[in-house]
């Protein structure tokens, strides 16, 4: 009902918005993505939900419903969330209201295009995290791609052509061998499952009723589809060495485009990791801890040390994006209840700190027109709310206590730390907290030649204070992101709460 | 006849009576031009055999199948579905050729042929009798060809028709020669009595009987494009006037596919004449040559209305697939696969349609018809790009409408099969046929316009039909629930 809501007053408000006047597009569609807003915050003061929806949990706001019959496996339209999914939700509705108050100054042409694509974009989301049965997952996941090429294609920078073109075939070719490599596990399940729903398939997999696919033995295919769906997931999130859609993308997006896809986006990728690799396939996941830590280690490290090496403000926060979800794949691979609660929680926390850095920059943007920090400095004295915020935000990042990446990354630290299915957690574990230091590096390098020192600006604009409705949005990020590290239990009970379902597996946790 | 059984007539009885409609206004009035009464009966006429079939096919009243005449034509799930799939794209070719044929001659020839033709498709859909298969194709052809030239002042329509027209012919001489092989070999031309006799034809005259059956299976291609016999294709829908181009590529293929169901499964049962040809392996071969050279030459056209038939020829190669994959692994997924290559083109029935008529819109538009000349159309016509834009992404199997669903059937059913390979070249030219779609795509929204696009009028009718064929692709996605069980059971009964 709740989720049926959700998805329909976004795509009513996504036609609503594209046949509007451009004039008046944006406020519309400001006004159309708060029932969205409001129906999930209500959503999250009522959820009643408790384990893991894939893991016989109890399922909220669940919705049941025949669709398709493909021999034996039959096609269901099954919505519902847990603690894992309904704070991503929450994430989306909140990041898209306020990316659209982000998109009024700098999108000046077409715009009742745009926010309708940002709300039909909402709407697929929505329906990513809310999907219990693959083939529906695998419509939104689709789904989404289509509103993002778009935005980035049409109100991006100057190679957004490329951009555009690269991101739509990189994740897309992702996405069939993902398809691909899940079709297998569900036909190497044979009699065991009777439809293609996430629960039934996990919870056949986990009970080891996986039988041989063809010539291929049970062990192998689950290794080959684990394989499969790693690889297409990690396109998504991205890792090294499958990164490089990224920086091309963030770069060539308007900013609010940029917001949604580091915020939610990204989090597709590693909320799909989670719910597909390692709930259904722990044994492999296990198998695969060392390489996979490795993968997460060098997304963490090479990510940050390629943001060190940029000079356009975007291109830093961007590639400092690489890195967080390194920290998430981390969390993962440990296995522990803090490790792979503590990666959830960074998922959401990550989405409003890298939102709000987005946003920042793009805000800055709009007056000095310029990126690069070497064109300004001391703009703290033209700019004190922005500047305030770009601070913030910043030490967000860096891990500053009573914020919400500091409860996030300490999270994932502590439980790495204790992981016993990752042989070296010690070691993997102190690399990657090297890791911070290096985001300490370059964002207070960054911070301090742009906004502080005396006041220079190489492009001939006059600065003035950002407009109401460019502060809000930052502010508001700047509160939750501060809720969120004061009272990480706002969301991280649910999580811990689905999450645990997925570590138990027979052994020792 | 009782009286239950004419009823099964009726859709195929208003495409005849729309036909004759328009022969009597004709006559009242020659020199007609008020092209929307002539638009409007063939449109009613074709959806009225659309919703009299779909109703008659969900109701289940003619299973597990009626015979009709002594056996010459056969009503069964598969017949009224592909009725639906002619009926719709009738309906849709007929409202959209309303604003385009406006200011041209001959309007209601142009609309009695498209009747005609019609009706040939709905006598092949129940055609059971290998003579009703060749009556039947030729009606559906000769039309044909007449409207392919219909813009008769234009070079290269004219040329356009007279090469389908001398490719139709020989293919038919080869499909008549076929037939009549298999007459030798079996003594019958009803597909029933064949299948009896294919076994002890299949032991006594090997030689003859497989020449038969390869000389049907030309004429097949021929009328589905594939290879060997497509390459009519190209020209003729590049020169044919688009509503006709929408109108070959997608009912006058589903005509094709739905005779080489019926024939190949019904009447030469693969157990009884492998020991004379291998059907099977015959279309394994033709599928995957028919989807690879459609798709990769589809990436390098540079004129959308070229890429939209070779296209379409790969899309032939998709839904041969339906017959490639009969290894005679059992009923329930050899069932799934033929039925999938139904659903494959009822959704292609609206898909392309709709594609086409855009054509149709922008050469209205008198804008071009390379990639180049639809820079920026979004900016001007936003409703129909993403029509446009629908079927595209549907076309290349992106879940925003039927396509990604019905073509999941035919590789999911492919790969219970045992042909799984037959589901991976698939799935690659799947991918391939993203980079050309895609194109349009950017071209419509990303791309700018190096002059100004100018559009003076948005023709109503062409309009409805495109958005109307969007709608239904979309729905088909979740809406495809309607008709797959009656596909499935459809094949179930033919196998």
């Amino acid at each position: 009902m709740y989720i049926e809501a959700l998805i329909l007053l976004s795509l009513i408000g996504a036609g609503v918005v594209f046949l509007a006047p451009n004039r008046y597009a944006g406020k519309l569609a400001f006004w159309l993505s708060l029932p969205p807003l409001l129906v999930s915050l209500y959503m999250y003061a009522i959820f009643d939900g408790s384990g893991n929806a894939l893991l016989d949990g109890d399922i909220a706001f669940e919705t049941f419903g025949e669709w398709l019959t493909l021999g034996q496996y039959a096609i269901n339209y099954h919505v519902g969330v847990d603690g894992i999914s309904l704070p991503l939700i929450v994430l989306t509705t909140v990041l898209v209201t306020l990316s659209i108050l982000s998109a009024w100054t700098p999108i000046d042409d077409r715009q009742s295009q745009f926010y309708g694509l940002v709300l039909f974009l909402e709407a697929s989301l929505i329906g990513v995290f809310a999907a219990l049965d693959f083939i529906l997952w695998f419509v939104f996941w689709e789904a989404v791609l289509i509103p993002m090429y778009f935005l980035i294609g049409i109100w991006g920078g100057p190679r957004r052509k490329y951009a555009a073109i690269k991101f739509f075939v990189y994740t897309n070719l992702a996405s069939l061998v993902m398809f691909i490599g899940y079709l297998g596990l569900v036909f190497g399940l044979g009699d065991a499952v009777t439809s293609t729903g996430l629960p039934e398939v996990a919870q056949a997999l986990r009970a080891g009723q996986l039988g041989a696919l063809g010539p291929v033995g049970p062990e192998a295919l689950a290794f080959v589809a684990f394989l499969a769906m790693f690889v297409g997931f990690a396109v998504k999130v991205p890792v090294v060495p499958v990164h490089t859609w990224l920086p091309d993308a963030h770069v060539e997006a308007p900013t609010p485009a940029s917001v949604l896809l580091a915020g939610v986006l990204l989090k597709m990728g590693t909320y799909a990791l989670l719910r597909f690799n390692f709930t259904m396939l722990p044994e492999q996941a296990i198998a695969l801890a060392v390489p996979i830590a490795t993968i997460a280690v060098i997304s963490i490290i090479y990510g940050a040390l390629l943001a060190l090496a940029q000079s356009d403000l975007k291109r830093i926060v961007a590639y400092s994006s690489v890195s967080s979800m390194g920290y998430v794949i981390l969390g993962l691979v440990a296995y522990t209840v803090y490790g792979v609660g503590g990666a959830t929680f960074q998922m959401v926390a990550h989405g409003l700190i890298s939102g709000l850095l987005f946003m920042t920059v793009g805000v800055i943007y709009n007056e000095t027109h310029t990126r690069m920090v070497g064109d300004m400095s001391g703009l703290a004295d033209k700019m004190p709310v922005t500047s305030g915020v770009f601070v913030a935000g910043a030490f967000a990042y860096m891990g500053l206590p009573l914020m919400a990446g500091f409860a996030a990354e300490l999270f994932i630290f502590l439980g790495a730390f204790e992981s016993t299915v990752l042989p070296g957690a010690v070691v993997f574990t102190a690399v990657a907290m090297f890791g911070i230091v290096v985001v300490a590096g370059y964002l207070l390098w960054a911070m301090q030649r742009s906004l502080f020192g005396p006041f220079r600006l190489e492009t001939d604009y006059e600065l003035s204070p950002a407009p109401l409705h460019d502060v809000v949005p930052l502010v508001t990020l700047v509160l939750l992101i501060v809720l969120l590290g004061t009272a990480p239990d706002v969301f991280f009970e649910m999580i811990r709460d689905a999450t645990h379902p997925v570590l138990d597996f027979g052994g020792d946790l | 006849m009782e009286l239950n059984n004419w009823l099964l007539l009726v859709p195929t009885g208003a495409f005849v009576l729309a036909a004759l409609a328009l022969f009597v206004i004709d006559s009242i009035d020659p020199d007609s031009t008020n092209g929307t009464l002539l638009s409007a009966v063939t449109t009613a006429g074709a959806v009225a055999a659309a919703m009299v079939s779909g109703g008659l096919l969900l109701s289940g009243a003619a299973d597990p199948g009626v015979e009709l005449f002594d056996g010459q034509l056969v009503v069964d799930g598969m017949s009224l579905i592909f009725t639906f799939i002619f009926g719709s794209v009738t309906a849709l070719v007929a409202l959209g050729s309303h604003d385009y044929i406006r200011e041209l001659p001959h309007k209601a020839e142009y609309y009695l042929l498209v009747l005609l033709a019609a009706t040939g498709m709905s006598l092949m859909a129940s055609a059971n009798s290998l003579a009703v298969v060749f009556v039947s194709l030729e009606l559906a052809s000769l039309p044909s060809y007449a409207l392919v030239a219909y813009l008769k002042t234009n070079r290269g329509s004219v040329e356009a028709a007279l090469k389908y027209f001398l490719i139709g012919a020989l293919s038919s001489s080869i499909l008549v020669y076929g037939i009549s092989l298999v007459y030798a070999s079996t003594g019958s031309l009803l597909l029933t009595d064949i299948a009896a006799e294919a076994g002890t034809a299949a032991s006594d005259y090997p030689g003859v009987l497989g020449i038969g059956i390869l000389m049907v299976a030309g004429g097949v291609a021929f009328k589905t494009a594939s290879v060997p016999f497509h390459f009519w294709a190209p020209e003729a829908y590049e020169g044919a006037p688009a509503p006709v181009s929408a109108f070959l590529s997608s009912a006058s293929k589903a005509a094709g596919f739905v005779v080489a169901f019926r024939v190949f499964v019904v009447a030469f049962p693969i157990g009884s004449v492998v020991a004379s040809i291998d059907w099977v392996l015959l279309f394994q071969v033709l599928a995957v040559l028919t989807m690879t050279l459609g798709n990769f030459a589809a990436a390098t056209q540079e004129n959308v209305k070229r890429m939209l038939a070779y296209s379409s020829i790969g899309h032939a190669g998709y839904v041969l697939i339906g017959l490639a994959a009969l290894t005679g692994v059992g009923g329930g997924t050899e069932s799934i696969v033929l039925g999938a290559g139904m659903l494959h083109l009822l959704v292609y029935g609206f898909m392309n349609t709709g594609a086409f008529l855009f054509v149709a819109l922008v050469e209205r538009w008198e804008i071009g018809r390379t990639f180049e000349d639809y820079y920026g159309l979004a900016r001007e016509a936003p409703i129909a790009c993403v029509a446009m834009t629908v079927f595209m992404f549907s076309l290349a199997g992106l879940p925003v409408g039927g396509g990604f669903l019905s073509k999941y059937y035919l590789f999911a059913g492919a790969v219970g099969a045992g042909v799984w390979w037959l589901a991976l070249i698939g799935a690659f030219n799947s991918v391939i046929s993203l980079f050309y779609y895609s194109r349009v795509v950017k071209a419509m929204w990303i791309e700018e316009p190096s002059e100004p696009i100018e559009i003076e009028r948005y023709p109503t009718a062409l309009y409805a039909a495109i958005v109307i064929a969007a709608v239904v692709t979309v729905v088909l996605l979740p809406g495809l629930a309607v008709f797959d069980t009656a596909a499935f059971d459809a094949a179930a009964a033919l196998l």
